[in-house]
Parts: structure tokens; sequence; C-alpha cells
């Protein structure tokens, strides 16, 4: 389960930002280990709302800052 | 007066990917005008087209490239070319002394327009946060900026069809007033798409000849009809010739003066004797200490649309005389709108190199338009000829006119 959105989520960001399958790991920070800008993190969490099916409010979007944020964000809203 | 050479040139453009397979194809003689395929067009008046030779997918990083308008793609092609030949980047200048001018006549139109369906398909949310930079008309040159790490200062004149000339012209007065050590300037366009398209026909301002794409941009010609939109972009590499001597650059060509003027005369149409062009060329040799007797050859702006020929012919004749070798190289490429200028300026630098003037497709009737009929313009097949001193002109919808003078290195 986690490692099926861990390997959609590494799909969405080697398209949007052109990060190595493998380097998307849960303990990776997006912006300082993945190079991930803010504007890129608005397409990343578009993608994640259309891939998963969950809503992303603005206010979450700040508090998701690495890999395993996210996995577990998806879990919970799924 | 400060001393300024081009060290190094780059494009992307219908005739070729880069600076030398262009230049080979229009000595060449070939054309880089076809006909829209896409279903869109069916309906068009003007179906015509000069696509890029080499789409920018080929020479740019896929993820680089999903965040740049496809002009600010053309404009970082053509700028690292010109960038990397000119060795600039391997000479230690000082970030902090590096500049960019970067033009553009229509800017992310392609940005704007597909985002505006994705708005009325899919709604806000779903508007790519890329939007504005990928639209906004510094967008070319922030993204040229940003390629060669330029920090002294990233410009981006706006004048339709002279923006790219404007920007050569803006990137010798950086270095005459001693803004900056190295100038990166150039311009960039990449519109083709049906909304500009159905604008540019409904003026009138476009070839009809859709049966006959490689003959549609004819200047000068009797049966001309109207301009082909094209598409790429071209960068030249500016320095003072001093510090460019003594890094050991290759000088291509100096950059011995430019002239600005305004019509003032109407939003589009152009003055018929080629007022304000006539009075920019004239500038543009007293600023460069030349007499009309100096220049051998002009690259015209000449688009092929019926008004804007006769009225340049007459702003040459008037300006320098009829003793030049005139060429109108849009006759191959379209017209590149915003990269224009650059582009022409890249020919003309590459004549006074190669010591020959490329000729003017399609020109099979010249006009009987009197200054026309003066002007020696190379037609059928290039020319050689001993050339030291070069002009280049260009106009755009608002009445800007902008001409460059080039001299041998």
């Amino acid at each position: 389960m986690s490692e099926d959105i861990q390997a959609g989520l590494a799909e969405i960001l080697e398209e949007v930002a052109g990060v190595a399958p493998a380097d998307a790991t849960p303990e990776k920070s997006f912006t300082e280990d993945l190079d991930v800008d803010s504007l890129s993190m608005v397409e990343i969490a578009t993608a994640v709302e259309d891939k998963f099916g969950v809503a992303i409010p603005d206010d979450e979007l700040g508090n998701i800052k690495t890999v395993g944020d996210a996995i577990s964000f998806i879990q919970k809203n799924k | 007066m400060t001393d300024v050479v081009v060290t190094g040139l780059g494009a992307t453009t219908p005739l070729g990917g880069d600076v030398a397979s262009t230049w080979d194809a229009l000595l060449a003689g070939r054309s880089g005008v076809s006909r829209i395929t896409d279903d869109w067009a069916k309906e068009f008046p003007a179906q015509l087209v000069a696509r890029l030779a080499q789409e920018p997918a080929e020479q740019i990083d896929r993820v680089r490239a999903r965040r740049l308008d496809r002009s600010q793609q053309v404009a970082v092609i053509a700028a690292e070319q010109a960038w990397a030949a000119s060795g600039a980047a391997g000479a230690g200048v000082d970030p902090l002394r590096i500049a960019v001018v970067f033009g553009t006549g229509i800017g992310g139109a392609l940005t704007l327009l597909g985002q505006d369906d994705v708005l009325e398909e899919k709604g806000p949310k779903r508007v790519s946060p890329f939007t504005i930079p990928m639209l906004m008309p510094n967008g070319p040159a922030a993204a040229v900026g940003l390629a060669v790490g330029a920090r002294g200062g990233v410009h981006a004149p706006v004048s339709a069809c002279a923006s790219g000339a404007e920007a050569i012209r803006w990137g010798l007065d950086l270095l005459r007033f001693d803004r900056a050590d190295v100038v990166l300037v150039g311009g960039a366009e990449a519109c083709v798409h049906p909304l500009p398209m159905a604008g540019f026909a409904a003026m009138r301002a476009m070839s009809t000849r859709n049966d006959e794409p490689e003959r549609a941009s004819r200047p000068f010609d009797k049966a001309r009809d109207g301009f082909v939109l094209g598409e790429g972009a071209a960068a030249l590499v500016l320095e003072r010739a001093d510090s460019a001597r003594a890094r050991g650059a290759q000088v291509h060509a100096r950059l011995a003066g430019a002239g600005a003027t305004a019509d003032g005369y109407d939003l589009v149409a152009p003055h018929p004797e080629g007022e304000g062009a006539g009075r920019a060329i004239a500038a543009a040799l007293r600023d460069a200490g030349l007499s009309p007797s100096d220049i051998g050859h002009v690259n015209a702006h000449a688009t092929s649309t019926p008004v804007g020929d006769t009225a340049e012919a007459a702003a040459i004749r008037d300006s320098v005389g009829d003793h030049v070798l005139v060429t109108a190289t849009k006759s191959q490429t379209g017209h590149l709108l915003g990269a224009a200028g650059a582009l022409e300026s890249v020919f003309t630098i590459l004549a006074l190199r190669d010591q020959v003037v490329p000729a003017t497709a399609n020109l099979d009737d010249p006009d009987d338009d009197a200054a026309v009929q003066a002007l020696d313009i190379v037609r059928r097949e290039p020319r050689k000829a001993s050339l030291t001193a070069a002009v280049n002109d260009s106009f755009g919808f608002g009445g800007h006119n902008i001409a460059l003078v080039f001299t041998t290195a």
C-alpha cells in the first residue's frame, strides 16, 4: 500500500521535477534533498490530487516537507 | 568611442538547429516554409508557416523544457550556443559584469493560450503555476540570464518585429556606458498558433499563396502578398574589443553603430517613403562614423508585404544609396518577428566574414516601384563581394525603426 503510493509519487516527481525514482525515498526533503522548488511543489500537489483522488488544501501543502509526509497524507486522506 | 565586437553567435531557425546549418541552408537557397497540415488551419486564409528545423526537445533537457515557454526554449538554445562559442564562460568574467538583453515581439503566447484552454476546460485549480513566468515577455531574457548566470542586469526590449535588433542596440549602449563587460543579446519568437495566425491574417498581412509554400515569401517581388510567420531565435555575444582581444576571443565582426527612430505616423502602417526607417539608417551610419559609400551590403527587413517593402526600398536608397547589395533573407526563413533583427544581424555578420551576400529567393519580377528598381537586390544565387561594412535594419508595428552597422573584424 505504502509502496504503491511511494512508486506513484516517484513517477510524479520524475515527470515534474526530473527526480530519479530511486531517490524518491520517504526521508527525502522535497526542497533540501530533491531540489524541488515552490512552483513545482504546486504542480506535484495537483498531480497527486489527480492520481490518488485526494484534496490537498493550501495550508496542508506547507506541512508536506518530505516524501514520507506526502505518503502519510495520501494514506490518511485517500 | 568604445569599440564593441561580436565574439559569439547562436541560432535555431526554420533553416537549421544552429548557425552553421542555417547559414549553409540559406546560401543553398533552401526554404523553411511549409503548409500547415493541422485541422485547425483548413479554414484559414493564410496556412503557411516557417517552423523550426529542429524541435527544441532535441536540444534541451525535458524537465527544463517543461517549465519554459517555447519562445524561452529557443532563446536559451540560441543563447547557450553563442555563449559557448564565445568562450566567455571559461574566461572568468565576473557574473556581476555579465548582462543580457533579449527581446520578443509576442512573448509566451503559446502558454497564455494553452493555459486559457486549461482554465476553460478544467477550471482555475488546474492552471499551471508556471503560467506567469512562461507567458511574461521578459521570460526569454530571464531564462537566458539564468542560463548563463548573468547578474549585471537582464533586460527585455519589446518593439514588435524590431525587438531583436533593439536588444543589440541596447547591448551596445550597455558596453559604451560601461554597465557590463560582456552582454548576451538576441531575440526569440515562437507563436505559431491559430490566434496569432488569425490576427495577422485579419490584418491582411500574411501571404495566402497556400499552394506554393516555398514561393510564398517573396520580398520586393511584384507578386508578393504578405509575410510568412516563422519561429526561432538568434543570439550574439558582445564585448569591448580590448578585453575580447586580451582574452584571445575570436572576433566575428565589429558592431560599429546603431540608430533608433520612431515613425510617428501610424500604429501599424509604415511611412510610405520610409522616412523614419531612413533616419534610423542615417543615424546608425553617423554613430558608426561611416559614410554611405562605406556600406557595401544591407540585409533588409523586407517582410514581403506590399507596402512595407517599397517603403524600405525608398529608405535604403535615400539613406545609403543604390550602390549597396541588398538581400531579404525572410524569403527563406519567413518572418521571425522579435527574433528577426537578431537572426538577420547574424546573417549580416556572416556575409562580412565570408564576403558573400545571400540571394533573395523568389524575386522573379522586381516591383515596378522606382526605389525597388533602383536597388541592386541580389537574387537567383549568392553574390561574392568585397565588403567592409554592412547594415541590418528592422522595423516593428508601432513605428519602431532600428538600424545596426557591422564592420569586418
